[in-house]
This record gives C-alpha cells, sequence and structure tokens, in this order.
C-alpha cells in the first residue's frame, strides 16, 4: 500500500512537458481554429466573410471620411460623414436646453458620472454615500432647472439629449429597483389583500408593452387629476419607467426569494429577528446576489427603452438625433448618427454589464 | 461509566416549572401529527426525545419556539404563554434557543457576525459587548480562532458547534436541539456532543432530539419515546434502554442497536 502511495507520487511530480504540437502559434491555431474538418470550414467561411466586410468599411469610415466639413461637402464625398455628428454635436447632446446654459447640464452629467465612479467601490457604500447620492442629485436638479443663485431658469420643457436619457435611467432603475423588492416580497405577504394586489399589479403591467404604458401616462393620467394639476411630462414618464421596470424586477427578485433555504428563515426566526429584520439582514442580501445577473439585464433593457420617451415627444438622445437628420443639410446622413448614439448606449450598457460581473465576483470571493 | 453518570448527579434542586405543555394538537392539513401531548419540564432538566422517522419528534420542539403553530391544546414557557400574540412569541424566542440539524447558519455573514446578529438586532446589545460575548461563547466551543471565516470554510462539526455558540449569544434559558448530529461525519459527531455535554453540566435546560444513545444515558433526566404522534413512554434512561416497557420502544431499540 504504501510503497504503491510512494511510486504514484513519483510519476505525478514529474515535470512532464505538453506535446510540441500544442504550443506556439502554429499548435494554437491547429487547436483554435483547425481542430476538425466542420471548424476548418467554419474558419474559412469567417475569415472571406470578415475579408469582404472589414476593410470596405475602414474606407468608408476612416480613409474617405470627413469630420469637419459643412453637409454640403460632405454630399459630395463617398466617405462617412463625422461631421453630421460633430457640427451638431451640442444640440444631439443636449437638445433645446439653451446655448449659453449648456455648462450647466455637462457639469450635472460630470456630478452623475463621477458619482457612479465612486460608487463602484464596494468599500465606499455607507451612509454617506447615500447622503452624498441625496445631495448630488438635488444640486444637480437645481443646475438644471435653475431659478436660483442667478441661474437663469430653464423650463424641463427644454431638457433633452443625453442628460435627459441618463436622467431617466438613472432615476427609474434606482426607484425600480426597491420597488420591485417590494413587490416581491408584497407577492409572498402572508395577507391575501397585499398579496392579490401585488400578482394583479405584476401581471397587469408584464401584459402590458412599455410604449402603452407611456402613452397611457401622457394621456390617460391626466384624467384622473383635477383641472390645473398637472404633472410635467418628464415625470410622467419617469413614472411610466418605473412602474414597468418594477413589475419586471419583481419578478426576477421573486425567484431569488424562493431559491431561499427554509432553514434560513427559521434560524432568522429562533434568534428572534423580527420579520423586516430577517429580510433585510439574512434573506434579502442572499436572495438579491443570486439574482444579480437576471436583474442587471432587466436594468440593461430598461435603460435602452427610455429611448421610447420619443413617441411622447421628449427629446431624448435619440429623439434630439432624429431631429438633426431632418435638416436637409445633414439629411442622408443617418448611418453615421445612429452608430454614434449606437457607441453611446454600447458604452453604457457595457459598463453595466462588466460591473455587474465584477459585483458577482467580489461578492462569491466573499462568501468562499 | 461512573463518571458519565456524575455528569447528571448534580441532578435537579429545584422543582420550577419552566415548560408546560397540555392537551397539544397539532394537524397538518388533515394529517393529524401531535395528539394530545401533555409535558411538563422543570428547570435545569434535560430530556431526550427518540422515536421513529416521522414520529412528531421535530414538530413538537418546533412548535415550543413557534416554528409551526399549534392548533389546539396550550404551551407554556416560563409563564408565557404562546398564542398568537406576538409579544410572547418574541419573549418566548428570545428565551429558547434552537439549534437545527442542519446547522442554517447565514452563509452570508463570517462567524463573528452570524454570532453578533441576534444580540444586536433583538436585543440591542451595544456592538462592543456582543464581539466580547461572540468571543467568549467562540472560545468555549473551541474555534475563537475561525472568528473571521465564513461558514463553508468549515467543517461540519464546527459549523454545528458555531450554530449551538450563536444560540447561546442570545443567552437563552432553554436550549433545544433537533437532531444535531445526524447531518455530521461520525468523526465529527463526539466535539459537537462534548459540548453539549458541557453545556448539560452547567445546567441548562435542553430538549434534545437524538438517537445518541450515549449521549442519552450520560446526561438525560427523561428519555421520550414518540410514536404516531403520541409519547409512547417516558424514563430514565436507565430504564429505557435497559428496560423499555412499550412493545414499540423495545422494537425501536433493537433497531437502533441493529
Ligand atoms: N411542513 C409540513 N407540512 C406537512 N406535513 C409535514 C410538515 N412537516 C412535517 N410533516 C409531517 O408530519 C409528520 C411528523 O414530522 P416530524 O418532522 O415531526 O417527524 P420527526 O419525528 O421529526 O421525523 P424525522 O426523524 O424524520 O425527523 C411526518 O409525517 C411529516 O411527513
Ligand atoms: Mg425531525
Amino acid at each position: 500500500m504504501r510503497t504503491e502511495n510512494q511510486k504514484f507520487k513519483s510519476v505525478s511530480t514529474e515535470n512532464v512537458k505538453p506535446p510540441a504540437v500544442n504550443i506556439g502559434l502554429i499548435g494554437w491555431i491547429r487547436t483554435n481554429l483547425f481542430s476538425s474538418w466542420f471548424n476548418s470550414i467554419l474558419t474559412v467561411i469567417t475569415v472571406y466573410i470578415l475579408w469582404k466586410t472589414i476593410p470596405p468599411f475602414v474606407q468608408w469610415a476612416f480613409i474617405d471620411s470627413l469630420w469637419f466639413s459643412t453637409g454640403a461637402e460632405c454630399h459630395e464625398a463617398g466617405g462617412a460623414c463625422w461631421s453630421v455628428v460633430l457640427k451638431n454635436f451640442r444640440f444631439i447632446l443636449f437638445g433645446f436646453y439653451p446655448h449659453d446654459q449648456q455648462w450647466r447640464p455637462l457639469l450635472a452629467m460630470g456630478m452623475l458620472i463621477g458619482l457612479l465612479f465612486f460608487s463602484r467601490n464596494r468599500n465606499h457604500w455607507n451612509i454617506y454615500l447615500a447622503y452624498s447620492w441625496m445631495l448630488g442629485l438635488l444640486l444637480m436638479g437645481f443646475l438644471m432647472k435653475g431659478g436660483i443663485l442667478g441661474l437663469v431658469p430653464v423650463e424641463s420643457i427644454q431638457w433633452g439629449g443625453l442628460p435627459l436619457t441618463l436622467i431617466l435611467s438613472v432615476f427609474g432603475l434606482t426607484a425600480a429597483y426597491p420597488l420591485g423588492v417590494m413587490l416581491a416580497l408584497g407577492r409572498q405577504s402572508r395577507l391575501p389583500i397585499i398579496r392579490s394586489l401585488c400578482i394583479v399589479y405584476i401581471e397587469l403591467i408584464r401584459g402590458v408593452p412599455l410604449i402603452s404604458l407611456l402613452f397611457m401616462s401622457s394621456v390617460v393620467f391626466p384624467l384622473f387629476f383635477p383641472e390645473g394639476v398637472t404633472f410635467n411630462k418628464i415625470i410622467r414618464a419617469q413614472i411610466a419607467i418605473i412602474l414597468f421596470t418594477a413589475a419586471y424586477i419583481a419578478e426576477v427578485v421573486r425567484g431569488g426569494l424562493q431559491a431561499m433555504d427554509r432553514g434560513q428563515y427559521e434560524a432568522a426566526e429562533s434568534i428572534g429577528l423580527n420579520y423586516y429584520q430577517t429580510m433585510r439582514l439574512v434573506i434579502l442580501p442572499q436572495a438579491l446576489k443570486i439574482v444579480i445577473p437576471p436583474s442587471v439585464s432587466i436594468l440593461i433593457s430598461a435603460f435602452k427603452d427610455t429611448s421610447l420617451v420619443v413617441i411622447i415627444a421628449l427629446y431624448d438622445l435619440l429623439k434630439t438625433t432624429q431631429s438633426t437628420l431632418t435638416n436637409p443639410e445633414w439629411m442622408g446622413f443617418s448611418a453615421e448618427a445612429y452608430l454614434f448614439i449606437a457607441i453611446i448606449y454600447f458604452i453604457c450598457c457595457f459598463f453595466m454589464s462588466n460591473y455587474s460581473r465584477r459585483l458577482e465576483r467580489e461578492l462569491n470571493r466573499s462568501n468562499r | 461509566m461512573r463518571q458519565e453518570k456524575s455528569d447528571k448527579a448534580d441532578g435537579l434542586q429545584s422543582s420550577e416549572v419552566i415548560i408546560e405543555i397540555q392537551n397539544l394538537h397539532k394537524w397538518y392539513g388533515e394529517m393529524h401529527v401531535l395528539k394530545d401531548i401533555s409535558l411538563t419540564v422543570q428547570k435545569g432538566e434535560r430530556i431526550v426525545v427518540c422515536g421513529p422517522s416521522g414520529s412528531g419528534k421535530s414538530t413538537l420542539i418546533r412548535c415550543i419556539n413557534r416554528l409551526e403553530e399549534h392548533q389546539r391544546g396550550r404551551i407554556i414557557v416560563h409563564g408565557v404563554e404562546l398564542n398568537n400574540d406576538l409579544k410572547n412569541i418574541e419573549k418566548i424566542r428570545a428565551d429558547v434557543g434552537m439549534v437545527f440539524q442542519h446547522f442554517n447558519l447565514f452563509p452570508h455573514l463570517t462567524i463573528l457576525e452570524n454570532l453578533t446578529l441576534g444580540p444586536m438586532w433583538v436585543r440591542k446589545v451595544p456592538k462592543k459587548e456582543a464581539l466580547e460575548t461572540a468571543m467568549y461563547y467562540l472560545d468555549k466551543v473551541h474555534i475563537s480562532e475561525q472568528a473571521e471565516k465564513y461558514p463553508s470554510q468549515l467543517s461540519g462539526g464546527q459549523q454545528q458547534r458555531v450554530a449551538i455558540a450563536r444560540s447561546l449569544c442570545m443567552k437563552p434559558n432553554i436550549m433545544l436541539f433537533d437532531e444535531p448530529t445526524s447531518a455530521l461525519d461520525p468523526e465529527m459527531v463526539k466535539e459537537v456532543l462534548d459540548v453539549m455535554i458541557s453545556l448539560a453540566r452547567e445546567g441548562m435546560t435542553m430538549i434534545v432530539v437524538s438517537h445518541e444513545m450515549g449521549f442519552a444515558k450520560s446526561v438525560a433526566h427523561r428519555v421520550l419515546f414518540m410514536d404516531f404522534g403520541q409519547i409512547l413512554e417516558a424514563n430514565t434512561p436507565e430504564e429505557f434502554f435497559g428496560n423499555p416497557q412499550h412493545e414499540r420502544s423495545r422494537l425501536f431499540i433493537s433497531q437502533i442497536l441493529h
């Protein structure tokens, strides 16, 4: 027995090198691109497609492109006309916000992005961060709206472009998440009234597209309020987005709650924690962690869906781009303009999914 | 053997009743799982409950801290009656600790956080004091070096000892154990039983659902045998294991002895 063990050990610790075919460039190509005849065909087809598409695209986007020209010059040339974006940069980004005041939304966005970056680090998550968010959001509101400290008031009808998109998303997502969690808890409530209310709400909202909710918020809601009481359009759209996203978050969170072991509730109860303490300290931290990936997909799609506010005539990023393109000078350059906003959306979504993966890794590490 | 006996020789000095169960009935839907159970537990008494699977042992002790609701009869713990009054349930839970078969530690918290959660949130003890208490009990169950680890980094036996310490941090007067060693690998059973025995020596009132005969013999004042939702026999461990009265207990003992 003993000798056998030793023999086994001596073989396994010997320094064995991988066979030569598996290393080096040729080895890599062989194992990754031509490991079977089927993979070889796929490789050849892929290379062919890339060959046919990449060079022409580079030619169009970079070599033949115009960056600082007028629309007329662009119509003459054959390449991409990035001037459509650069010449209309401020309108696309800020919409009808008064030209000489546009430093204000710029500063507000800077604050928002700064706060977001600061919040990335979990070590910064404490009560002061919550305060600085509240303070920051308030300041941003004042900056945008003006009317105090000598800032010229700017009506919210004039807000537009990227700040509007970011406001709708950040407020929408941060408000929808807690609401969704509460709905999920309500759906599990022992009180039949609360439970049925939550179920009805969730199922109703999930049975309706966001577009119709947005229409309803701008057409139907005002009917319920007495004459003279008007919410501005942005708040109405914001409410519709929050209500919509919350229903989806609720369903995802419910999945996480159902995955929890009964023993966790029992242990919490047996040391005397009440319902709220049990949920807050024991159940939700675990359940929400399980559902990070699906919640982030919901948040990402909600972020992209904010562009639907164009249908109630809010000038978000998509709408400012579209109206630029209706200007005869810049007509016909939609590919360039849409590519540009696609890149903005992509950066934001990529940031979110990247961050969620990091968060998941960190939380896993601390539990291992 | 002589040494084991001495563990309980201290016996019961007081005759204060700490748990009083009168004509308890419990149904799960149509199924009658506890049938007319009456039981009186003295302060400092240690009771081992055994019986075949599905006989209602877990249900009985879970009724005592209201993890399960009973439908008929009365349960009075330390003078407080268990009913729908949340205040009473709160009082009783603060007084009764429970240890589960599968430990049920909170996996997202460190060992220390597991131990301080209850004291800080329920008993509103300041953090510093809660930490001191936690370290005291961790020391007592011999795992103070693991305080900063997470439950998944500990062995089953260590986790169960942490679970015992977590209950003790709430300073309970009564401890309930639901098969605390039956999910453990054999080599870890002893370390957990040792902790329980030392707890018994300090005079804790304990109700333990367990089939560990050695443990029952060394610490229990009484062994209850349950089957079909009833207590069929209640006797001293010597009498119960040496000379079982009921035909079903005889069968049961022959089975756990193989
Ligand atoms: N939540 C529940 N819902 C319905 N029936 C249940 C529930 N819990 C237990 N029972 C049933 O009640 C009876 C008693 O269960 P209990 O868990 O008290 O038995 P036990 O003596 O602890 O058994 P074991 O030794 O297997 O743990 C069993 O028939 C069981 O199937
Ligand atoms: Mg049981």
